[in-house]
């Protein structure tokens, strides 16, 4: 590698990585204007022009916020939890494609990485977020966290599978575990046409690996107060925000790339980056706002339903849809 | 344990280092080397389970990386998913549900340590003589899968499916069912006796209420 191209590696990876630092204000502003609104309430509207500062000011808030350590507490696991949350989360980043190649000079992905493994790679990742809650669970010395990390670890363990499951019939279709190769292999056709069940059981596993409403027991504020993080505060709390919101944004971006085409879609001649980073974006934020949706009209699952619901149907259904996948494919080839 | 791990790692770092050396790859094995085994040693000697399960975690990375810089990335993302995301997990999903805190603090050793030390001594010398010792013996040592016929099946990924899918399909298929037995095993051991059910088991009838000892009908039941 020479000197340019450690150059445009930094540079992704900064790119990546401030998207995140930033992104995730707006997007904490919205879900709580959507909810305020699927409620009949305003929402934020006091800070700034009709609110739009509210997370600024929050996060000013976090800022300058004590950082309390339960007396109690494991410390150095403690103080350890909410860095192992957030970095799965950005790390899975390295293989998402935003956009087709560009020429400027050269020929730059606009992907921080093309392994040939990624969507391994996404999946590995996506096991490993549940260290942080784990972690931050049974460090804090707390029986709500300690509730809310035993819960959210045999939720994780059980969804994922679902998740693989999914993954794997659409690797079947495009023969390859590259995402790059994945994207391009839905030119003619997205995938969401073939494997529509797999589309289904994926946007389902992901609602629940990022343990947001209708799967949010780990954190269920009603029960739970807060569940595995209810000791956090400033800005370690933050973290735990940061990842969820890091992660959603991930699940999103998979789903798209994966089902949806990536960053496939109509182009202008001359603009094809800008228009397909655009559709990119476009794709990912139908999903966020479908999150946000769920949250505002959905009732939280009790326990006994979540297990049955993923062991004695959900994985049940991903594996005959495997296998139909796997005899369609052999049958064209 | 770790002494067996730290021979595999300096016999693939030789075979590496036969391939292809430069500054990066040597600097991210001496890093990874070492702290994989720092953290092996770690996990060793933690009085805290949940404090060993987690540096069994950071071995398992180190590991993964050593992977990645032999070229094996399918395996390197493998070892990550499986044994830090899926294993390791239900190892401390376990300790979680025991509560345990802290081991007791008088130290355990087994009796055999007088046996385990210089059997553990012998396998040491044996791995430095085979992997440094012997050039010929490491020249011999390239596996079914040289780099160059990797390349020519287009990858790690794919060199891994064809030993799979087709030289060890049998085995593989054989594991496959022996993991299911156990699985299945498992469930009926753990199984609790609804009452609708214990005409079927007279023995948890005629015993105590089957809540408390839920486990001895169906044991019963398998054994036979």
């Amino acid at each position: 590698m020479d000197f340019w191209a450690w150059l445009i590696l930094i540079t992704k990876v900064l790119a990546v990585f401030l998207l995140f630092a930033i992104g995730a204000m707006p997007l904490v502003l919205l879900e709580r204007w959507i909810l305020g609104r699927m409620q009949s309430r305003y929402g934020p509207h006091r800070v700034g022009w009709r609110g739009t500062l509210q997370t600024a000011a929050d996060g000013l808030k976090l800022g300058i916020k004590e950082d309390m350590i339960p007396g109690e507490s494991d410390k150095g696991v403690y103080w350890f939890a909410p860095v192992m949350m957030v970095m799965p989360a950005l790390a899975a980043w390295a293989i998402v494609p935003f956009g087709p190649e560009v020429e400027m000079g050269r020929t730059i992905g606009l992907w921080v990485a093309d392994l040939n493994v990624g969507i391994l790679f996404f999946l590995a990742m996506g096991s490993l977020g549940v260290y942080g809650v784990v972690m931050s669970g049974w460090s804090s010395n707390s029986k709500y966290a300690h509730l809310g990390a035993l819960r959210s670890s045999a939720q994780v363990i059980s969804y994922e599978l679902v998740m693989g499951l999914a993954v794997l019939a659409v690797i079947i279709y495009a023969g390859s575990l590259s995402l790059i190769d994945i994207v391009n292999a839905q030119a003619g056709l997205w995938f969401i046409v073939p494997q529509l069940i797999g589309f289904l059981l994926f946007v389902i596993a992901a609602v629940a690996e990022t343990n947001r409403a209708p799967f949010d027991l780990p954190e269920a504020e009603s029960e739970l107060v807060a569940g595995f993080h209810v000791e956090y505060s400033g800005m370690r709390w933050a973290f735990f925000f940061m990842a969820e919101y890091a992660n959603m944004l991930l699940m999103s971006a998979i789903v798209a790339t994966l089902f949806l085409g990536g960053w496939r879609g109509w182009t202008i001649p001359g603009l094809e980056a800008l228009t397909g980073v655009f559709w990119f974006l476009l794709k990912c934020s139908v999903f966020m706002f479908g999150f946000f949706l769920l949250r505002a009209t959905q009732p939280r699952f009790r326990y006994d339903q979540l297990m049955n619901f993923c062991w004695k149907i959900l994985i049940p259904i991903g594996v005959v849809n495997l296998l139909i996948a796997a005899g369609l494919r052999m049958a064209w080839s | 344990m770790c002494v067996a791990h730290l021979a595999s790692v300096v016999q693939r770092s030789r075979l590496r280092n036969s391939m292809a050396d430069n500054l990066e790859t040597t600097v991210a094995f001496w890093y990874l080397a070492i702290a994989a085994v720092g953290a092996g040693g770690l996990m060793l000697v933690a009085r805290n389970p949940v404090h060993s399960a987690i540096s069994l975690v950071i071995v398992i990375f180190h590991v993964a990386g050593l992977f990645v810089i032999l070229g094996a990335g399918f395996l390197a993302v493998a070892q990550i998913a499986i044994y830090a995301g899926a294993i390791v997990v239900l190892f401390l999903f376990t300790l979680m549900m025991l509560d345990m805190r802290r081991l007791p603090e008088e130290r355990v050793t087994h009796r055999q340590i007088w046996l385990g030390i210089p059997l553990g001594i012998l396998l040491a010398i044996e791995g430095v003589v085979v992997s440094v010792g012997t050039p010929e013996i490491s020249a011999s040592i390239k596996g079914a899968f040289p780099p160059a016929t990797v390349s020519d099946l287009g990858g790690s990924t794919q060199a891994l499916a064809v030993a799979l899918f087709n030289e060890f399909t049998l085995p593989f298929l054989g594991a496959s069912v022996l993991l299911t037995a156990a699985t299945i095993g498992a469930i009926v051991l753990a199984r609790r006796v609804e009452a609708h059910e214990q005409a079927d088991f007279p023995q948890a009838a005629e015993g105590s209420s089957p809540v408390e000892t839920p486990a001895e009908p169906a044991l019963e039941e398998s054994a036979r």
